[in-house]
């Protein structure tokens, strides 16, 4: 089937250079040092900060001297996805994500200001619908900044396929089955500096750039909508009046 | 950290208050902290709920699946607990290190609700020996600041309560045979009954008096506290005493006493709001973590 329709849009009705419905909240959790919640459409992600703290026990092998180490966790909650699975905690899809996102933010924590300390990015994932690991790095971004940790920039995440020559930004679930050629990276949008790339799939070295171009486009996109946020937060309160009970 | 260290003199200063009938956040012995409750809050569920209480915070999803019944019960359907404890809460629960406290609440969870009067499994039943609906109930936990037990207990009724079954067709094929055929409408469901289903009311014991809805700082006062699941006409349909100091036998039915009306009044706040979210419109906006 095709990915774009004949008139040039996608199944859910964005073209093709347009992100999910992006939104966000911060200080979502009290007993956390820093936390965040992100929507990109509807994948939907927790993000927790704890730290820098002192090494916990079962990790003192791993205090630096001069720098502090990244500890992250990534879990996905059991009815995240449309099929129920059952999903240990540290298995290998979990492992690898964590491995990618705490290789991320390595390079954009300035670890050098928390020697011997250990920084926590615990994420977990509500509910799953393609680009998670796009979603994950900006819930843990904004995280991190709630914790009040020094970085270099944000860093944005986005991720883009490839049909019929056009490229398709910030992917969903159904796309992403598509099995078209997936790319995704995460870019400092200040320094103009990508610190994470990934391509599953294959595609032509000449269309390499125009990929690069898109995703770059779209991590600038959604840097616009989390400083907005930023500016937003810092003025007023946002009210949020859930229905509650009294007892 | 999430870890709660008290002192000495804190906590006398917590024990004394309760004495007095005061404890250190202005509510009385008998007093719940502020509870918030949404349902309908992640789509791809058939039924879900969010719950905050104090600083507890959890998400039920609840799934259903067709699958084969218990030899022993043919013509019931089966309801499965899976509580999961998310390193979010607390960095202790990283890896493997959640894993006691989510089985045990799990097996609390099953132990109230296998009994015939807490939901009727014969409505989950479809053909008898050969397919019944299985529900998966399970629980996130995100945030712990006390008193999890009754907090699950309610999401989890607030959530099978959300919880749309699809109305499924079942007709006579060939040989005898039975077909089943599901709706096309995707809102063609019925609804699970909740009317019998229990909550649990944690009672625990600080110094001479008890308190219910005790804090992550009062939990560290406590010496043992019983905890009971309560139906909405005040029966208990289970108990287990928790903690590791003892209770005097004669407290105890003073305790059950004060769970049985806690439960009930419990059971009535909910009810009274879950019908509200029920009545409301499909397209209002939740308000989620935003």
């Amino acid at each position: 089937f095709e990915l774009i329709s004949d008139e040039g849009y996608r199944f859910d009705g964005r073209k093709p250079s347009e992100l999910r419905r992006v939104r966000c909240n911060m200080g979502v959790f009290t007993q956390a040092d820093g936390s965040a919640y992100i929507e990109q459409g509807n994948t939907k992600v927790l993000a927790a900060i704890y730290g820098p703290h002192e090494a916990s026990n079962n990790m003192r092998s791993r205090v630096c001297l001069d720098k502090c180490f990244i500890n992250c966790e990534f879990s996905q909650a059991m009815f995240s996805s449309a099929e129920r699975k059952k999903r240990s905690r540290g298995d290998r899809k979990g492992k690898d994500m964590s491995a990618h996102i705490k290789q991320t933010f390595e390079a954009a924590v300035r670890t050098q200001l928390y020697p011997r300390s250990q920084i926590d990015i615990y994420l977990q994932v509500l509910h799953s619908d393609g680009s998670l690991y796009c979603a994950c790095v900006n819930a843990a971004t904004l995280a991190l900044i709630d914790a009040g940790i020094a970085m270099k920039d944000y860093v944005c995440a986005c991720s883009a396929s490839l049909t019929k020559e056009t490229s398709l930004i910030d992917i969903n679930h159904v796309e992403e089955l598509a099995g078209c050629a997936e790319f995704s990276a995460a870019i400092m949008p200040k320094l103009d500096q990508i610190i994470y790339s990934e391509l599953n799939g294959r595609i032509h070295q000449d269309e390499l750039g125009q990929l690069v171009d898109a995703v770059t486009n779209g991590c600038k996109d959604i840097f616009a909508v989390i400083d907005r946020f930023e500016v937003i937060t810092d003025n007023t309160e946002i009210a949020v009046s859930p229905r509650s009970l009294h007892s | 950290m999430a870890k709660v260290m008290l002192g000495e003199s804190e906590k006398w200063f917590i024990i004394h208050g309760i004495q007095d009938d005061m404890r250190n956040d202005g509510r009385s012995c008998e007093d719940y902290r502020h509870i918030e409750v949404e349902t309908g809050v992640v789509s791809n569920t058939h039924g879900s709920s969010r719950l905050r209480l104090g600083s507890s915070e959890l998400l039920v999803g609840v799934k259903v699946e067709l699958g084969s019944p218990d030899p022993k019960a043919p013509n019931e359907g089966l309801i499965h607990f899976h509580v999961d404890c998310s390193p979010n809460a607390d960095p202790s629960f990283q890896g493997r290190g959640g894993e006691d406290l989510s089985a045990n609440i799990s097996c609390i969870l099953t132990r109230i609700y296998c009994n015939k009067s807490s939901i009727d499994l014969n409505t989950l039943g479809i053909i008898p020996h050969k397919q019944c609906w299985v529900v998966h109930v399970d629980v996130l936990i995100l945030e712990c600041g006390g008193n999890l037990l009754d907090a699950v207990s309610i999401a989890v009724k607030a959530a099978l309560h959300n919880t749309g079954v699809p109305n499924i067709q079942v007709t006579d094929g060939d040989e005898g045979t039975q077909e089943i055929s599901l709706p096309d409408d995707p809102n063609d469901v019925k609804f699970i009954n909740t009317v019998n289903a229990p909550v649990l009311v944690t009672i625990s014991k600080v110094g001479s008096r008890h308190v219910v809805d005790a804090s992550s700082e009062e939990e560290l006062c406590c010496n043992a506290s019983l905890v009971m699941g309560v139906t909405k006409r005040g029966r208990t349909t289970g108990m287990r005493k928790m903690g590791g100091g003892s209770l005097d036998p004669e407290s105890i039915p003073e305790m059950i006493e004060t769970g049985k009306n806690i439960g009930r009044q419990l059971h009535i706040s909910l009810d009274k709001l879950l019908k509200t979210e029920q009545g409301m419109a499909e397209d209002i906006e939740k308000a989620g973590y935003l």
